[in-house]
């Protein structure tokens, strides 16, 4: 048996080390604003990369978090993306307070359809998010009168940011406008994540058995994660209509589902930065692809999935880990 | 004589044709150690499924404290004071033994829905939940994950999880299931150490524990009762040898 005169260490000590932030991910955000001085002329990608992260950081929480499986997770990101849309062509182009607004929105939608998807998990959840994805889709495309339909939002037009920064050619504000928007949301999902209700995810996707027989009331969990996690992928969605000016059915489509899920996948859910990290490789794996042979490149990103899940199946920063894991303890 | 502080009345259920439990009675007062026993299919664990809302029952009242929980869920239950634990482990693989029991902390607290402040900032409630693992003799290993711990650990740690909810009434489901004899020792001091204060409802299959530990046995065959009884009442009914040893009469 083990030694109890051994000195305790205080039980939280472990804890403690895993709020603290690692040098690594000091370095990464510090790394995130190399774009403005190596590819200045890669600005506007970037921006969409960061945009993408978040989007993926938002399905993260509700997947990777609380084990809550999204093939609609658009339907909140559309719901960003077309309230500033709207609002703007009505003549009010703030970004900042459009941002609050399609949040807002997302939300609203998100806490509606969280208690339709509260009682379910597998492969029934997977099928009632992709219902909800659909129907928003088809009711934007027919209420066209309104959303323009397929042809897409006519007229939006977005103030410059702070009523100073325009939002560029270069996509030089875009960039940083993203990035900031990225990094504060980024901080809020990091605290939740080390937090009680954090813990309370982890223990509703590791087994939602046992939540009730030790007093958690799981559905209400997953009914605040699910509305937290609608008003970052509305905010996701926003960000991409301010810094494009367009709408387009696009943002509500069920590629749109699917590409965050990859993106997410491929980095490594349920660790904060794999959707962050599985965004660059997709984006950038996509403007590449799609120079070589545009109408071909979900043939490479096809195979790039199959082979992550086959040989990485916690994604690239599941993969990062296992490797360092096994360099650190063959040193002595 | 007190009011028994768990109570069923005339408690039904079946599935279709199956009968799993039929006009169950039970009173069990305040402090005591009961043990549930009967041959496999009896309907042990059904009857636990219904006390803690996991199963809805046909008919019947079941009351804790003298309340009615009939409807309750089951989280309302646990919030009432009434915990089981599983005959198979139920446990967070991934969480570490400290993760999971301060999760159980949290939530009989009532801030499992903060997110905006750090766990670490919970300081006696981490606290808490390590003193339970020190009793459970899971100190240090506190900070391994679940499923990295030994089998007999993870048993331990099923009860923990069950006591961080500050029960009134425990139900053990085969607490010792699956546990090699030599390893038993301990699981049967955890349960022994038990606060007085928690009434103790208990399935085993292992008669030694089940006579060293209960004040009561109560013998289930086929849905119902059949007779309940201090240890050397049980042990000396002829019709409890029956049902181990011939069982003819029940499948």
């Amino acid at each position: 048996m083990t030694m109890t005169s051994a000195t305790v260490v205080e039980p939280r000590a472990l804890l403690l080390a895993q709020n603290r932030w690692h040098p690594v991910e000091i370095a990464f955000w510090l790394a995130t604003l190399l774009p403005f001085y190596f590819f200045p002329s890669y600005l506007s990608l970037a921006s969409q990369i960061a945009i993408a992260a978040l989007f993926a950081l938002s399905l993260d929480l509700i997947l990777g978090y609380a084990g809550i499986v999204s093939l609609g997770h658009a339907a909140y990101f559309g719901m960003g993306a077309y309230t500033v849309g709207l609002i703007s062509k009505l003549g009010w182009g703030e970004p900042l307070s459009l941002l609050v607004v399609g949040a807002l929105s997302a939300g609203l939608l998100g806490y509606v359809t969280s208690f339709i998807i509260a009682p379910f998990r597998h492969l029934t959840l997977i099928m009632i998010t992709l219902g909800i994805g659909l129907l928003l889709l088809e009711a934007a495309n027919s209420a066209s009168w309104l959303t323009g339909g397929a042809d897409g939002l006519q007229g939006v037009r977005i103030w410059p940011l702070l009523n100073t920064f325009e939002f560029d050619l270069w996509g030089y504000t875009a960039y940083s406008y993203s990035l900031i928007v990225l990094f504060v949301v980024f901080l809020v999902a990091r605290r939740l994540i080390h937090s009680p209700f954090g813990l309370a995810l982890r223990g509703i996707r590791e087994n939602a058995v046992r939540m009730p027989a030790i007093g958690a009331p799981s559905r209400t969990h997953i009914r605040k994660i699910y509305t937290i996690s609608a008003i970052m992928a509305g905010i996701a969605g926003a960000l991409i209509v301010e810094t494009t000016e367009t709408v387009s059915l696009e943002a509500l489509s069920f590629e749109r589902s699917a590409d965050v899920l990859v993106m997410l996948i491929v980095g490594g859910a349920g660790r904060l930065y794999g959707g962050i990290v599985g965004s660059i490789i997709y984006m950038v794996a996509r403007d590449q692809f799609s120079g070589v042979n545009p109408q071909y490149w979900y043939f490479w990103i096809g195979l790039l999935l199959v082979a992550i899940v086959m040989f990485l199946p916690n994604g690239v920063l599941g993969g990062l880990q296992r490797l360092t894991a096994g360099w650190k303890s063959r040193k002595p | 004589m007190t009011a028994p502080v768990l109570a069923t009345e005339g408690l039904d259920k079946s599935f279709g044709s199956l009968v799993v439990a039929s006009g169950i009675a039970l009173a069990v007062p305040q402090g005591a150690r009961y043990a549930l026993i009967g041959p496999n299919g009896a309907g042990k664990t059904t009857l636990i499924n219904l006390l803690t809302g996991m199963l809805a029952p046909d008919a019947g009242t079941i009351r804790l404290g003298g309340q009615d929980i009939t409807g309750l869920q089951p989280h309302e239950r646990v919030k009432r004071g009434l915990v089981r634990t599983f005959q198979i482990n139920t446990l967070f693989p991934h969480l570490s033994a400290l993760e999971a029991v301060t999760l159980a902390v949290c939530e009989r607290r009532g801030f499992s829905g903060t997110w905006w402040r750090a766990l670490t900032a919970y300081r006696q409630d981490i606290d808490e939940a390590y003193d339970i693992l020190v009793k459970m003799m899971l100190g240090a290993d506190c900070h391994r994950q679940t499923r990295e711990l030994a089998y007999g650990q993870q048993r331990l740690l099923e009860i923990a999880l069950a006591l961080a909810t500050r029960p009134k009434v425990l139900l053990l489901d085969e607490p010792a299931a699956g546990v090699p004899r030599e390893e038993s020792a301990e699981l049967f001091t955890a349960i022994n150490n038990l606060s007085q204060d928690i009434t103790v409802l208990f399935i085993e299959h292992d008669m030694e524990l089940v006579f060293r530990l209960a004040s009561r046995i109560i013998v289930m065959v086929g849905g119902s009762i059949l007779l309940e009884g201090t240890p050397e009442e049980i042990a000396a009914d002829p019709r409890v040898r029956e049902v181990y040893l011939g069982g003819a009469r029940h499948g």
